[in-house]
């Protein structure tokens, strides 16, 4: 289908101020789709109430209003400008949460403005918990059991049915807020309240527990003519009952059978298409029951989410300039792909290495807050890293993210037993580090996995890592053989840990390496695994 | 153990093997699927070939019993970046490596399998050797260059079933479907619509098969180079126009032969999960798992005969066709998926109502 030419003028909405759980994502997304939709012609309005942000440079849309994301002035703004079309679904929770606002209150059928992207209802429906359980339902999907309260008798009624531990979701709010895991009933008494309170529609959401499970995120694409793609799947390291912004995730995933892989596949096609999010992407959650298999349907976000970002540079396939475009109306065979150019966006991008994602935390800037992570997102930034194996990845994702460790390195001091089961048992920003401490102290991985739920393969990589750093640290004042300094650099471990192992100078690894020839090598993401010729120069390095 | 893999042309990988170990040939080809190498060594189309993976860490979440897609690994050895050590899966029985050792397969690890990958789409698939026991890289070439390929080899004798044999037993829709190397889930998906399916040899005639009195006959995938397998193309020929016919890969290949077409080598074939296939009637895109090397030539089929149904948007390559009197079609790519996605089912159904008009006739 060629692109829409009953409009002429759309109005995007940013995602206003940073906050935990909205960072700066939005802005690259919104940016995408400026441009996508100025490049085709239509005139771009846009608003966004937070000027530091690319998105509002002068030439990115054709008008900018620097106005809070709020109905009252997003109203005022479709009076002035009356857009043809509105595009709420690139702009996070926020910019989706006042569009729903809009609408309800009749604001774009009064101004005669198109929903495009996604439409009210569709938003209700993937948003609404008791709509979305009922959708789910309809097409026989499986869900945790739960309930809805809008009081907290109503809570207590819900609880009984479900027991504890109980997760409570606050409605409409992002990035977790407001909710919380309970364990008993004082805990339940504390966090539903203040998740009624805090909800906007005073509404909470009590669920069977799923925590432990294997959590996974689908980035799925739909064009007007009904045709769906994955873009990537996504694999939590850290199972539920910790928030994905939170969590270490690891894009392809790892540990799904090509069974499992396709009823994930099936059901994130099924859910998009009985939701109704006509065109763009939509972020489909999923757990699995490592015991059994059992697998259920956590949530949906109708819109670009906080994993597009990551999945887009994680495969090379942009999310949000796509869904730009099959908003105004292309079908996603019309579109190259960026990178290959001869072959067409309507395909599955696969890939040929290993992405991991692990968040930043800043809680000595946050003094008094709870350090434990749980189901409210805490973290402040992340580093993402692209390695030919997990452990190379890990290794140079752990010293992407500024904390002074450059890879998987020791803690600081010498945690006893008992420190390292609580750490391993109440996730904080240093599990991962813990969970070196516990292998090297002869824990087994299946004593970990009692206490973390993180799969057994992630944890026997890691203690890969801490087996073979064990053999490095023999070279001590040795002459170290090229075979052996070569398999540590593909390892991901960095010069500087090799450095300290062997009490020398970074600078005399990096020499060693030299006359080693032992050099990194960079490879290309070109969304295809080589299959096709890649015109992108956007490469990862490693080591062979 | 130190393994070498080198190609026919000189190129030289140094490795370390997993599962057997001694020495293998066969043609070296890639496969872009992320998920389902399982299925992938237990699909009997790749008879004759060493496969690489170009998704580096395979072996993950081990073998299981019910992933099967033919009772054993047929390939001729397997190469990966990084095998798995350990198996973590509730279902999973065995690990990767196990099971290669169990079933006498070659692997072979800590290749640059993106280097590989590169090399085979730019100079084409070619034969090629791992070996454990002789790691002199100049014999090893000799060796690849000496052994016998693909083309004009009838591989489809070593795979096939010797023996007529009932898959299930009741079922509406009487299928015989004739083993070129069949992958199990085309049975399994027959049967869970219906179908009462008997599986003969692929040496068995069109006379023998229209003796069983079927509703519909069903061309298996297979392994290597159609054009060598010219008993089964004649088979094809006669049951044109008696019975409605489904194609799948070797099976689609052999129809096109059967009905005056033409094949050829890919350069380096289709072999992933993602490949998006048009549906020319609907418009609609499918993602499809591909498994082929040979290809239908799409100018070489008469017009008048015959529809071009479905085309590769990735290169533009025939990837279904239809007679334009009988109930016969056939698809180049695998709608039984296993591994790939289930994007593609329906073409059961077509065949299933396709079976039931015929009937009504």
């Amino acid at each position: 289908m060629p692109k829409r030419t009953d409009i002429k003028s759309i109005l995007i909405i940013g995602s206003g101020p940073i906050v935990i759980g909205q960072a700066c994502e939005f802005d690259y997304s919104g940016v995408q789709a400026c441009k996508a939709l100025k490049e085709e012609g239509y005139k771009i309005i846009l608003v966004n109430s937070n000027p530091a942000t690319i998105m509002t440079d002068p030439k990115v849309a054709d008008r900018t209003y620097i106005e809070p994301i709020d109905p009252y002035f997003v109203e005022k703004i479709i009076e002035a400008e009356k857009p043809d079309a509105v595009l709420p679904t690139l702009g996070g929770q926020t910019a989706l949460n006042c569009a729903v606002t809009l609408w309800e209150r009749g604001v774009f059928k009064k101004h005669k403005v198109k929903m495009i992207g996604a439409k009210g209802d569709v938003i209700k429906k993937a948003e609404n918990r008791e709509l979305f359980k009922e959708a789910m339902q309809k097409i026989g999907l499986d869900l945790p059991r739960s309930g809805e309260a809008r009081s907290y008798k109503e809570a207590l009624e819900v609880v009984k049915e479900i027991g504890f531990p109980a997760i409570i979701r606050s409605g409409f709010t992002m990035g977790g807020s407001g909710g919380g895991i309970a364990y008993n009933m004082d805990e339940f008494k504390v966090i539903a309240n203040r998740g009624i309170e805090i909800s906007p529609i005073s509404e909470i959401l009590i669920e069977e527990s799923v925590i432990g499970w294997k959590e996974y995120e689908m980035e799925v694409m739909r064009d007007l003519a009904d045709n769906v793609v994955i873009i990537c799947s996504i694999e939590n390291f850290d199972p539920m009952g910790i928030h994905t912004g939170d969590s270490i995730t690891v894009a392809p995933a790892q540990t799904l059978t090509d069974k499992e892989y396709q009823a994930m596949r099936n059901a994130s096609i099924a859910v998009i298409r009985e939701i109704g999010v006509e065109t763009g992407g939509s972020n489909i959650q999923f757990a699995i029951n490592p015991r059994d298999g059992r697998m259920v349907v956590i949530e949906m976000n109708p819109r670009v989410s906080r994993s597009s970002a990551l999945a887009s540079k994680a495969t090379g396939f942009p999310i949000a300039k796509m869904a730009a475009k099959l908003a105004v109306g292309y079908t996603l065979d019309e579109i190259p792909n960026d990178i290959t150019k001869k072959t067409p966006a309507c395909f599955e991008p696969t890939i040929d290495y290993c992405v991991v994602k692990i968040p930043r935390f800043t809680f000595e800037k946050f003094p008094g807050a709870d350090s434990r992570l749980g189901i409210s997102m805490k973290s402040v930034g992340e580093a993402m890293s692209i390695g030919r194996t997990f452990k190379e990845s890990l290794q140079k994702g752990l010293r992407s993210l500024e904390i002074k460790v450059y890879g998987l390195e020791d803690l600081n001091f010498e945690p006893n037993e008992d420190q390292i089961k609580q750490a391993l048992s109440i996730a904080g920003a240093e599990r991962i580090f813990y969970i070196k401490h516990a292998l090297k102290s002869g824990m087994s991985i299946d004593s970990i996995f009692e206490l973390t739920n993180i799969d057994r393969w992630f944890l026997d990589n890691i203690k890969e890592i801490v087996e073979y750093e064990k053999n490095l640290r023999k070279y001590k004042g040795k002459k170290v053989p090229r075979a052996i300094l070569r398999e540590a650099k593909i390892m991901g471990f960095s010069d500087l840990q090799l450095a300290k192992f062997w009490a020398m100078d970074e600078d005399d690894i990096y020499k060693l390496r030299k006359k080693f020839k032992i050099m990194p090598e960079f490879k290309q993401v070109d969304t295809c695994a080589a299959e096709f010729e890649a015109y992108t120069p956007y490469y990862y390095s490693t080591y062979l | 153990m130190k393994a070498l893999l080198v190609l026919e042309d000189g190129t030289v990988f140094d490795g370390t093997s997993f599962g057997a170990t001694g020495e293998s040939f066969g043609e070296v080809v890639f496969n872009t699927s992320m998920t389902g190498y399982q299925e992938i060594l237990t699909d009997p189309s790749y008879k004759g070939q060493i496969v690489t993976m170009t998704c580096p860490l395979i072996g993950n979440y081990g073998i299981n019993e019910e992933d099967f897609e033919s009772e054993k690994p047929h390939l001729s050895g397997f190469i990966v970046r990084e095998n798995s050590r350990i198996a973590s899966n509730h279902r999973s029985n065995m690990s990767l490596d196990e099971f290669l050792k169990k079933h006498n397969i070659i692997g072979i690890e800590g290749i640059d399998t993106r280097k590989l990958t590169l090399h085979i789409r730019s100079a084409g698939a070619m034969k090629g050797i791992i070996s454990t026991e002789d790691l002199n890289p100049e014999n090893l070439v000799r060796k690849a260059k000496s052994s016998k390929g693909l083309v004009g080899v009838d591989l489809v004798k070593e795979v096939s079933c010797q023996k007529i044999y009932k898959w299930n037993k009741k079922g509406k829709h009487k299928v015989v479907l004739l083993d070129c190397g069949a992958k199990y889930n085309i049975m399994r998906d027959l049967a869970k619509r219906d179908c009462q399916v008997t599986v003969v040899p692929a040496k068995t005639s069109a006379k023998k098969i229209l003796s069983l009195k079927p509703d519909g006959v069903m061309l298996s995938n297979g392994p290597g180079d159609p054009a060598a397998v010219t008993y089964v193309i004649e088979t094809v020929k006669e049951l044109i126009g008696k019975v409605p016919v489904f194609g799948i890969c070797l099976g689609h290949q052999m129809l096109g032969l059967a009905l005056g077409g033409k094949t050829y080598k890919l350069k380096f074939g289709h072999r992933g999960a993602n490949h998006p296939v048009m549906d020319l009637k609907t418009r609609k895109i499918e993602i499809t798992s591909q498994n082929h090397g040979f290809c239908v030539d799409m100018k070489s089929l008469n017009p008048k005969k015959v529809t071009l149904t479905h085309v590769n948007l990735n290169d533009q390559t025939l990837e279904g066709l239809r007679h334009k009197k009988y109930p016969v079609f056939s698809v180049q790519y695998h709608p039984e998926a296993s591994a790939g996605p289930h994007d593609s089912k329906y073409l059961f159904e077509k065949f299933i109502g396709d079976m039931k008009n015929a009937k009504k006739n």
